[in-house]
């Protein structure tokens, strides 16, 4: 890289890809480099448009359907907005429940994996990418596997608990399996990598010298964590509430596998609506309600932090 | 987890030799303890998994209690022929669906990285939304598409377009998002300084950019297939009566599964393992070739 730079050095990471300004007129490769923007985005975008935003389109065109598939008939469009005040009027509890189990899931999530990930991104040395990978593992066995392997783990006489009754340690009318503790527990474990990643890119990107500036001015290193590195993970934090309470909110496995009837969650609704029941109309209501609620909390983190942070790419990225 | 070693880039002001002391027990001990700890429960179903794959039990379900070993399961894994038939529907869409969405995806991946035009922020808008939304809204909006539109689910049996298509299109975002971080952190001056070679944008990209990004990409393909073959969630939707390995697995995970799809999952798994590790190898090389260079 001895060569001379006659361009000036590209002052933004988004500035035109190789475009010295001195050798084509500015406005004529501009439009040129915008064509081929649009060009190499169409492919991708049409198919984006119809599996992503056609089926939104749609299924809140179905959620103001009225009739019956088998009281013959099928349904038809009639602005019934009474899908959604009935559904919510009978269903509120199993969204409340939904919410509750994914907000404390998110929360062991974040406690659980912030240390491992501190401890990762700041002391890994050069097992930094393997430990990194070691967290990755899980996800090359399907989720359903993994969730019902952990009926085996916390069953009444499963591997956790039977050898603790056999000892006297636990009553023998102990049980995990089929209440929420179990659903809750499933949702941490399923959901944890994708509240360590984020975290550990934000704790990763930190510059160590801001701590040290920190304790040169006299912070005791509780107070450079508090002060300096836990606002700094902030993205971080968001990020992992983005990819772990929003998921676990539809979740429908871990409380179909590891769950009773006690713990019926809106997923587990709206799957069987849909599924088994085939009322699509009241089904689509229900999940757009769902996916109106998350849209809230995706836009509150978009206007704070944006569409492009690492973190987020990161967690997506698993 | 004493091969870790602890406190390698630990460095700083000598605090009085008390808080050190406590220092060192917190991040040479508890820590990586923790993490070690944090490391086996993530890993535990999985290990979970491959030991009841060589489970020796009377009957044809998986229960708790393990007696060692038995190759039958392993001998008979293709004895349950609805299980089989999931597994190559499973991989029969993951292969196609990795492929498109990663060209998709990459291409949406370059743009979003490295043009500005208008139009660029409601782009990046939709690909976090894509990745934000829950799966089940995604799902039940994908059925309520088909539905509407009368396009048949889970046909033709031997690649069920209403799963691969649902497949490609939730993939497109996590390749883009891939790629585009990787686009963003290119050393732009490489490209410029090729052009000053008189490299025409083809040839630098081609030569230059491609090479760069080309971990990112594979990262994604990978990403893709994984995606692919992992997922239940929107695949019970759109399946109608084709089962992939995972709905197969929910079907019957009521009644108690069979050793059969513990064997078939620590098959996937080897398989994702072994692409992943040629995938960091690659990547590994590729960065100290540049290093070199």
């Amino acid at each position: 890289m001895t060569g001379q730079p006659p361009v000036p050095a590209p002052n933004a990471p988004l500035e035109a890809a190789g475009s010295p300004p001195a050798r084509l007129g500015g406005a004529v490769l501009e439009r040129r480099r915008r064509t081929v923007a649009y060009l190499l985005l169409t492919p991708g975008g049409i198919f984006l448009a119809l599996a992503f935003i056609l089926p939104l389109a749609l299924i809140t065109y179905t959620s103001l359907k009225s009739g019956g598939l088998l009281s013959g008939g099928g349904f038809t469009f009639t602005w019934e907005f009474a899908n959604y005040t009935d559904g919510l009027e009978q269903y509120s509890v199993f969204y409340l429940r939904a919410i509750t189990y994914a907000g404390i899931a998110t929360i062991a999530c974040i406690l659980l994996s912030y240390p491992m990930a501190y401890w990762i991104a700041f002391y890994g040395g050069r097992w930094k990418s393997t430990l990194f990978f070691l967290i990755l593992v899980p996800f090359f066995v399907s989720f359903v596997v993994r969730t019902v392997q952990w009926k085996f783990i916390l069953g009444d006489n499963g591997l956790l608990f039977g050898p603790l009754k056999d000892l006297g340690l636990l009553p023998d009318d102990f049980r995990v399996l089929a209440t929420p503790v179990a659903v809750v527990a499933g949702m941490t474990y399923n959901f944890l990598p994708f509240t360590a990643l984020p975290l550990y890119v934000a704790l990763e990107r930190i510059d160590r010298g801001l701590i040290e500036a920190a304790k040169d001015l006299y912070a005791t290193r509780f107070q450079a964590f508090r002060k300096v590195v836990l606002p700094l993970t902030i993205p971080g934090i968001f990020a992992a509430v983005i990819l772990t309470f929003v998921p676990a909110t539809g979740d429908f496995v871990n409380s179909s596998v590891l769950g009773g009837p006690s713990t019926t969650v809106i997923g587990q609704i709206i799957q069987t609506k849909f599924l088994t029941e085939f009322r699509y109309p009241e089904a689509a209501a229900l999940s757009v309600m769902l996916m109106l609620g998350m849209l809230v909390i995706a836009l509150i983190y978009a206007r704070i932090l944006g569409t492009e942070d690492d973190t987020l790419a990161a967690g997506a990225g698993l | 987890m004493s091969a870790f070693p602890a406190g390698a880039t630990e460095a700083g002001a000598a605090p009085p030799p008390t808080e050190r002391k406590r220092r060192r027990k917190l991040t040479s001990f508890i820590l990586p303890v923790f993490t070690g700890l944090m490391i086996l429960y993530l890993a535990s179903p999985v290990f979970l998994m491959v030991l009841y794959s060589f489970n020796d039990l009377a009957g044809e379900r998986q229960i708790p209690r393990f007696t060692c070993c038995t190759l039958d399961w392993w001998r008979q894994m293709s004895e349950i022929v609805p299980l089989n038939q999931a597994v190559r529907t499973s991989i029969v869409v993951a292969i196609p669906s990795a492929l498109v969405a990663t060209l998709l995806g990459t291409l949406i991946g370059l743009v979003l990285g490295r043009y500005r035009f208008s139009g660029r922020a409601v782009t990046n808008f939709v690909i976090f939304l894509a990745i934000a939304i829950p799966e089940i809204v995604l799902g039940s909006a994908l059925l309520s598409m088909f539905v509407e539109l009368e396009f048949p689910l889970g046909t033709p049996d031997f690649l069920p377009l209403s799963i691969l298509l649902s497949h490609i299109g939730f993939s497109i975002a996590f390749v883009a998002i891939l790629v585009r971080a990787r686009v963003q952190g290119l050393d732009r001056s490489l490209e410029n300084a090729a052009q000053d070679l008189f490299a025409t944008p083809q040839v630098a990209f081609f030569k230059v950019t491609l090479p760069l990004i080309l971990p990112g990409i594979l990262g994604g393909f990978l990403l893709a297939f994984v995606l692919s073959l992992d997922d239940f969630v929107i695949t019970t939707f759109v399946n109608g009566q084709t089962n992939t390995f995972p709905t197969w697995v929910f079907g019957t995970a009521r009644l108690g599964i069979p050793p059969q799809v513990n064997v078939w999952g620590t098959i996937l798994f080897l398989a994702g393992i072994s692409l992943a590790a040629l995938n960091l190898v690659g990547a590994f090389r590729n960065s100290r070739r540049a290093k070199r260079a």
